[in-house]
């Protein structure tokens, strides 16, 4: 084995399982045993084994509805966000004119907030009494699909975007001057380029529409529910675990065959070539494509606006009298803390979280990223993409059911909202630090390394300087994510330990104008932060995120 | 004028001026090789008149007719780049096609067309294979075929053997010579190696920082360099100017007027017959020839070579002689 020896000798294959130790024992820990309780619930309901009960869930028609309604709406917003979606990731992602910077981050922005928020700007938008309401959309299903379009517009533009970049224009070029007019180059080059891309963003997109759970619980009302709002309303109105667990299996089985397909699609595509080329400012032909941009930006910006302007009002009366009421607990007390303290609860629990899984994802993006691993990278890389997937209310659930007791007791610990919102996150640290370590070349560690530097000098000198960024954009990143987490947050947050999102859906649960007129400013101030976050992140022009 | 005529051509980017008021001709039938350094802007002027750089003013014309208005894709041109830019998700007989495709030819024309192009090209047998499993020149040989697939108006290369190892791009050099004149075709070429544009081209011009600073057939530009820097840029070794130009003249070419001159490094020659005599300076021996550096009595330190086996010790002093027609005036330019 000469000259081989160096790429893998026992003890460097020794360091690289005890690193991926620590993350595969935390996934182990707080999302496969949680989400293996909850199921197992539904499984064993009295202590032995009765897989009947869960089939007979699948047979419901309230259940065949909430599966008709979850595929229907997910399908609809998936289509719609990528057509949607594609003329402005080429406006974004293959042109350069003034202020493409800012449109890049607004784009961004409602991918980050707050579920619970962007439900209560839409219903706010589309209410009979809102800016919207004279269109009646109001609980209806194409509010629903409005909202998920909002959402997933960024995932699309980003995904997508990302991956035209790589695709060198001087192959349009060759076609155009082979005779191609602008509609045949996108039809027979452009488009085959950007499959892989757009198969991956549509599966993503899929997958988030398939799971959504704030927009859905706030926007859907009685009328509407996909499998994620059926199984909180299973669990935690029904107490039905059976009927949930079966919804949960059904679910995890969809998503990882999903994932496991969008993988495929990704591994067949040629790795990142950071392209320095000019990239062209806008021409007449394009103003078509950058009215398109303009028009989805308004249409991104309009709730929110929406929601500034029903934050500064309470009936008739203008004015900041919502944001101080912020430091009560509302109309008849339907706060048990402060809002205030929800937020520097959220700020705190936040930083934790962020911390906890830039830690764990990026050690997964360090192996994942090394070349030569094979199967077992492949396998590691899709195991920490679950979460992604998984229903955040199956995670949530489960660690309420697994994690009340010794060896691990955590419902009282200060660090159970941390680590549950550090699992969700960790999936988007893995996917914005990847493909930046992935394209550092192998041969720039393999030339440290024979100048005589050691592994850790390797990581230091060669990996870090380009990675620091990703890292720091990947660390906001989780930051703001975590910030607007309800999913599971909404299980394990207590009433008088609650976070902002938290706050914000009680609010608006309670009657009373002053309750409402503290949801919105507390909606405001939530997705302000956030959006402050996703700016200063932006800032590091970190390609890889936001990208799947 | 039939064929390509760029005339008072600007192209520019913001405050830089990539291409300064360029003339050019390509005449029908004929390959032009615009030749200069990495930077020179001759890729925009190719791309300008592909129609895919706005000119900022002048004229682009093809057989009189101004092309102003008309988009890349209406030329009638076909482009191919450096390093080819095949179409990944077609194999090579697809790629071939693309262009007969566009134009709706039906399926057994395009077949035999690109069978036919195939073996112009040399890639017979090549028609299912992926773009993925071709080597660099393999790549660049389909690449030709699919951009003489339509009998293009113009044929534009951009660098197109440079990213070739030295071997592959010599012979594929001699290739694209012989299937451009079996094609018939009008081509321009741009290159930064002068060795690909005399392989290749039957005209040339020279470009240096947006300007033609040159323009001929090959034999005009390198027996009459424009100036110094052409000539180096040309593969000449040295210019010479002031005495020591003048001292070569007396000796070389009593006849001439020159004030400075360019000489390829086979110019001075080891000759125990020659008229100049040198110290030689430093020695190497080379398959062909053995390289020396020699000290010229009265001309200073120049390159030349000697036969193999030839006794050139440093130090030694040893007769040189000049072959005229490896040197080429220049005019002086101080």
């Amino acid at each position: 084995m000469i000259g081989l020896g160096w790429a893998s000798p026992p003890a460097h294959r020794l360091g690289t399982a005890a690193l991926a130790a620590v993350p595969l024992a935390a996934l182990v820990l707080f999302f496969l045993y949680p989400v293996g309780g909850m199921l197992a619930r539904g499984f064993w309901p009295e202590g032995s084994f009765a897989p009947g009960e869960v089939l007979e869930v699948l047979g419901r028609p309230r259940v065949h509805r909430v599966l008709w309604f979850t595929l229907w709406s997910a399908v609809s917003a998936t289509f719609v966000a990528v057509l949607v979606g594609l003329p402005v990731a080429f406006a974004l992602h293959r042109l350069l004119f003034p202020g493409r910077d800012l449109v890049r981050a607004l784009v961004v922005v409602p991918f980050v907030l707050p579920t619970v928020v962007v439900g209560v700007a839409f219903r706010q938008l589309i209410a009979p009494s809102g800016p919207l309401g004279s269109l009646g959309l109001d609980g209806t299903a194409i509010a629903i699909v409005a909202a998920l379009v909002f959402f997933n517009i960024s995932v699309v533009v980003r995904t997508v975007g990302a991956f035209w970049e790589t695709i060198d224009p001087r192959r349009e070029e060759a076609a155009a001057a082979l005779g191609a007019s602008p509609w045949q180059v996108l039809r027979t080059v452009t488009l085959p380029a950007l499959l892989p891309g757009i198969v991956s963003a549509a599966s993503v997109v899929f997958l988030f529409c398939a799971t959504s759970f704030g927009v859905v619980l706030t926007m859907g009302g009685l009328r509407y529910a996909n499998v994620e709002t059926e199984i909180y309303l299973l669990t935690t109105q029904e107490l039905d675990l059976s009927g949930a667990a079966a919804l949960s299996v059904l679910q995890v089985l969809v998503i990882v065959a999903l994932l496991a397909l969008s993988a495929r699609v990704r591994r067949s595509t040629a790795p990142v070539d950071r392209s320095t080329r000019r990239v062209p400012r806008p021409r007449r032909a394009h103003l078509p494509v950058l009215l398109w941009t303009a028009t989805v930006v308004v249409f991104l910006m309009a709730p929110l606006a929406s929601l500034v302007i029903a934050s500064l009002r309470r009936g008739e009366r203008w004015g900041l009298q919502n944001y101080r009421a912020l430091g009560t607990t509302g109309e008849r007390n339907a706060l048990l803390v402060p809002a205030t303290d929800g937020l520097l609860n959220s700020l705190g629990i936040a930083l934790v979280a962020s911390l906890l899984s830039l830690t764990l994802g990026s050690i997964v993006a360090f192996l994942v990223s090394r070349p030569a691993g094979g199967r077992t990278t492949g396998l590691l890389d899709g195991l920490f993409m679950l979460p992604l997937g998984v229903s955040a209310v199956t995670v949530g659930f489960g660690f309420l059911i697994t994690l009340d007791r010794p060896p691990l007791d955590l419902r009282s610990s200060a660090l159970l909202i941390p680590i549950a919102q550090a699992m969700v996150a960790l999936p988007l640290v893995v996917r914005t630090v990847g493909p930046v370590l992935r394209s550092i070349d192998d041969r720039q560690r393999q030339a440290a390394s024979s100048l005589g530097a050691g592994p850790m000098r390797v990581l230091l000198t060669v990996d870090l300087p380009v990675a620091w960024r990703a890292l720091l954009a990947a660390l906001g990143f989780a930051f703001a994510v975590s910030l607007g987490e309800f999913g599971a947050t909404s299980f394990l947050a207590r009433d008088d330990n609650p976070t902002l999102p938290v706050v914000i859906y009680r609010l608006i649960g309670q009657p009373g104008a002053e309750n409402f007129g503290m949801a919105m400013a507390a909606s405001v101030v939530l997705a302000t932060t956030t959006a402050a976050v996703m700016f200063a992140v932006q800032r590091l022009r970190v390609g890889s995120m936001g990208a799947f | 004028m039939t064929g390509l005529g760029v005339s008072d051509l600007t192209v520019r980017f913001g405050s830089t001026v990539a291409v300064d008021h360029v003339d050019l001709d390509v005449p029908a039938g004929s390959v032009v090789a615009v030749l200069g350094p990495s930077g020179c802007g001759k890729s925009t002027l190719l791309r300008a008149v592909a129609g895919l750089e706005v000119p900022a003013s002048g004229s682009i014309r093809y057989d009189g007719r101004d092309l102003a208005g008309t988009p890349t894709h209406k030329r009638g041109f076909a482009l191919m780049f450096q390093d080819g830019q095949l179409f990944e998700h077609l194999d090579v007989a697809a790629n071939v096609g693309y262009p007969l495709r566009l134009r709706h030819q039906s399926k057994a024309v395009r077949h035999r067309r690109v069978e036919g192009l195939l073996a112009l090209v040399g890639l017979e047998g090549y028609a299912d294979r992926s773009p993925g499993t071709l080597s660099g020149g393999e790549r660049q040989r389909v690449a030709l075929a699919r951009a003489l697939a339509v009998d293009p108006r113009l044929l534009l290369l951009d660098e197109p053997l440079s990213a070739l190892d030295r071997g592959l791009r010599e012979r594929l050099a001699g290739d694209l010579h012989d299937i451009l004149r079996a094609a018939g075709a009008t081509a321009m070429l741009v290159t930064h190696d002068q060795e690909e544009a005399f392989a290749v081209a039957d005209r040339m011009a020279v470009m240096r920082e947006g300007r033609i600073v040159q323009g001929g057939t090959l034999d005009e530009v390198w027996r009459g360099p424009a100036d110094g820097w052409t000539a180096q840029f040309l593969g000449y070794a040295t210019v010479l100017g002031g005495a020591a130009a003048r001292r070569l003249r007396e000796l070389a070419a009593p006849t001439e007027t020159w004030e400075a001159v360019a000489l390829r490094r086979s110019a001075l020659r080891v000759d125990p017959a020659g008229l100049l005599t040198a110290r030689v300076e430093e020695a190497r021996v080379t398959p062909d020839q053995i390289r020396v550096q020699l000290d010229v009595d009265g001309a200073g330190s120049l390159p030349g070579v000697a036969d193999p086996g030839t006794d050139v010790r440093v130090g030694a002093h040893v007769r040189v002689s000049i072959d005229t027609s490896r040197i080429a005036p220049v005019p002086d330019d101080g």
